[in-house]
């Protein structure tokens, strides 16, 4: 009987990746959806899209000439059929503020994001899992309560407060250590002017770690008051396997989560700390884009972000499945 | 000066507690009528949560913004609809559990109306959440309002705020230093001020409930 059901569970495909199938069908239908809320956002501008972009004093001729550009004296089956097809094909359309291809300018922006999210969350989450393993390891010593109170505050401020603070403290009034602002020279990449990148990944690490500290620290303190970790302490194990063979694995799944959503959260974050630096990411670039009402370029940026919270989220309960021993078998 | 600087902290604040108001009223409303009668209308809602929580918060609302201008009305409502994913979420799980116990079961069997049992039995037990949900989502309404008026896209001069100071004065911050420093000092104190007050409430609620905070704070994880 026992080998029977093996052999019917062997057949089919395993949870795992049946799991990651049904989360990307999922994901692509979200994206879908959000791609179709986008253009129906733009569409249902009040009045017409294109006095809206050109002003009220534009003469009919240059109305008339957006308009075809925009395809707007088309039904609205036709345009978004065109703007679908026109995005899944590459051809993304030109910017209305400049007349530049939309990807040629998002492209470089996209690639500095990512590399400011990418060193800000490393950096976020070695210090935040760090310091708050060390807080659950040392529960309610001085250091445990003290970097409590500290990060309840710091998790309260504000991005833009926080780089303020920053350039008054850093590179303005109080020292002049670093440049208060990091544009980074036009046809070059952040990482070859690291010294700019200093100020703007400090203050998206000091916005991450206080979450990461305390959801680590409190995932770790359950893990190292379960019965395993006292059965383990029971057998005379010493302190330092108990803590790293038996509980740390246990705290790693609701870490990865964390991780996740702190990936998640520098996708907001960088657009207002783009801003204040003014860094050339896609963070900048929308809100640039937002003042020139430049709706290509809005389209594209709000479904890059999108897509990143639908790639990163299948890909944190992925690895959070992985990491959590009890949960990997099928139910 | 001061009155400009006090007049700009009463906007922030009106608007603040205007779009918390709204978000958490429409998103446990949402929440909780979607855990309780559970089938497609909770499918529904969750799908729609799924969506929205595909545009960071402060996105939604730049992108709303971009189309129909800095109106305050539209802000308030933006920032509101930001929230309504994560309120309608925490709120959902917490009813799913609430209407699995016994008394529910019990009037559900005495033939007691949906409405009213969401309304008289649920919505008072469903009060600690609600506190929490309310003191978060207030932080955060203060914490983006004033984010976007930093940004630029704030309600105009009249009802300038706190953000809309900094930037405008950053320009001479060398110049003129607390032109920035205190508008940038009052959001601080605000902000630190209502996450301790949610901290707390969180904390007390915790303590009802005789579970360990850890544990606790892992299921309250916002997403």
């Amino acid at each position: 009987m026992v080998v029977v059901t093996g052999r019917l569970t062997a057949k089919r495909p395993h949870p795992i990746a049946q799991l990651l199938w049904r989360r990307a069908a999922l994901g692509v239908a979200t994206l879908l959806v959000v791609a179709t809320i986008v253009f129906l956002a733009t569409e249902v501008l009040p009045g017409n899209a294109a006095y809206a972009i050109l002003g009220h004093t534009a003469s009919r001729a240059r109305v008339i000439a957006l308009e075809h550009q925009l395809h707007l004296n088309r039904g609205i089956f036709d345009q978004y059929w065109i703007w679908l097809t026109g995005l899944l094909s590459g051809r993304l359309g030109d910017s209305l503020a400049n007349g530049m291809p939309v990807w040629g300018q998002v492209e470089p922006r996209l690639v500095n994001s990512a590399f400011l999210v990418l060193v800000s969350g490393a950096i976020g989450t070695v210090l935040g899992v760090g310091l708050g393993a060390l807080a659950a390891l040392r529960k309610d010593s001085f250091f445990d309560h003290a970097s409590s109170v500290v990060f309840l505050g710091v998790a309260a401020l504000p991005t833009f407060v926080v780089a303020i603070a920053l350039i008054i403290l850093l590179s303005t009034l109080v020292f002049h250590l670093l440049p208060a602002v990091s544009m980074i020279s036009p046809g070059t990449y952040a990482w070859s002017q690291p010294r700019l990148m200093v100020l703007p990944v400090t203050t998206l690490v000091l916005i991450i770690v206080p979450y990461m500290q305390r959801m680590t620290r409190a995932a770790m303190v359950e893990a190292l008051e379960s019965d395993y970790v006292e059965m383990a302490r029971l057998k005379g194990l010493s302190e330092r396997r108990v803590v790293l063979v038996h509980a740390l694995p246990n705290a790693v799944g609701p870490t990865i989560q964390v991780i996740g959503l702190v990936f998640l959260y520098l996708a907001g974050g960088i657009v207002v700390v783009e801003t204040v630096f003014d860094f050339p990411g896609i963070g900048q670039g929308l809100v640039n884009a937002v003042a020139d009402r430049d709706l290509p370029v809005i389209q594209i940026i709000v479904l890059i972000l999108a897509a990143f919270y639908v790639v990163i989220n299948i890909l944190t309960d992925v690895i959070a499945l992985l990491a959590t021993p009890r949960r990997r078998i099928a139910r | 000066m001061l009155s400009r600087v006090l007049g700009g902290g009463w906007v922030l604040l009106a608007m603040a507690f205007a779009a918390t108001t709204l978000g958490v009223a429409v998103g446990s409303a949402a929440g909780i009528y979607a855990a309780y009668v559970r089938g497609r209308i909770d499918g529904l809602v969750m799908r729609t949560v799924d969506v929205l929580l595909a545009f960071p918060q402060i996105i939604f609302a730049l992108l709303l913004v971009s189309l129909v201008g800095p109106k305050l009305w539209l802000i308030v409502l933006a920032v509101g609809i930001s929230h309504l994913p994560q309120v309608a979420r925490v709120l959902r799980s917490a009813t799913l559990d609430l209407s699995e116990r016994d008394f529910i079961k019990v009037l559900e069997l005495q033939g007691m109306r949906t409405h009213r049992i969401i309304t008289k039995e649920l919505l008072p037990n469903l009060v600690s959440p609600l506190m929490v949900e309310i003191g978060i989502r207030l932080t955060y309404s203060i914490i983006i309002i004033s984010g976007l008026s930093f940004l630029g896209f704030g309600p105009q001069p009249p009802a300038a705020n706190w953000g809309t100071m900094i930037n405008t004065n950053r320009v001479a911050i060398v110049a003129n230093p607390w032109g920035v420093v205190v508008p940038a000092l009052l959001i601080a104190l605000l902000t630190i001020g209502t996450n301790t007050f949610t901290d707390a409430v969180a904390r007390v609620t915790i303590g009802l409930e005789r579970r360990t905070e850890e544990a606790a704070l892992l299921e309250s994880a916002p997403t």
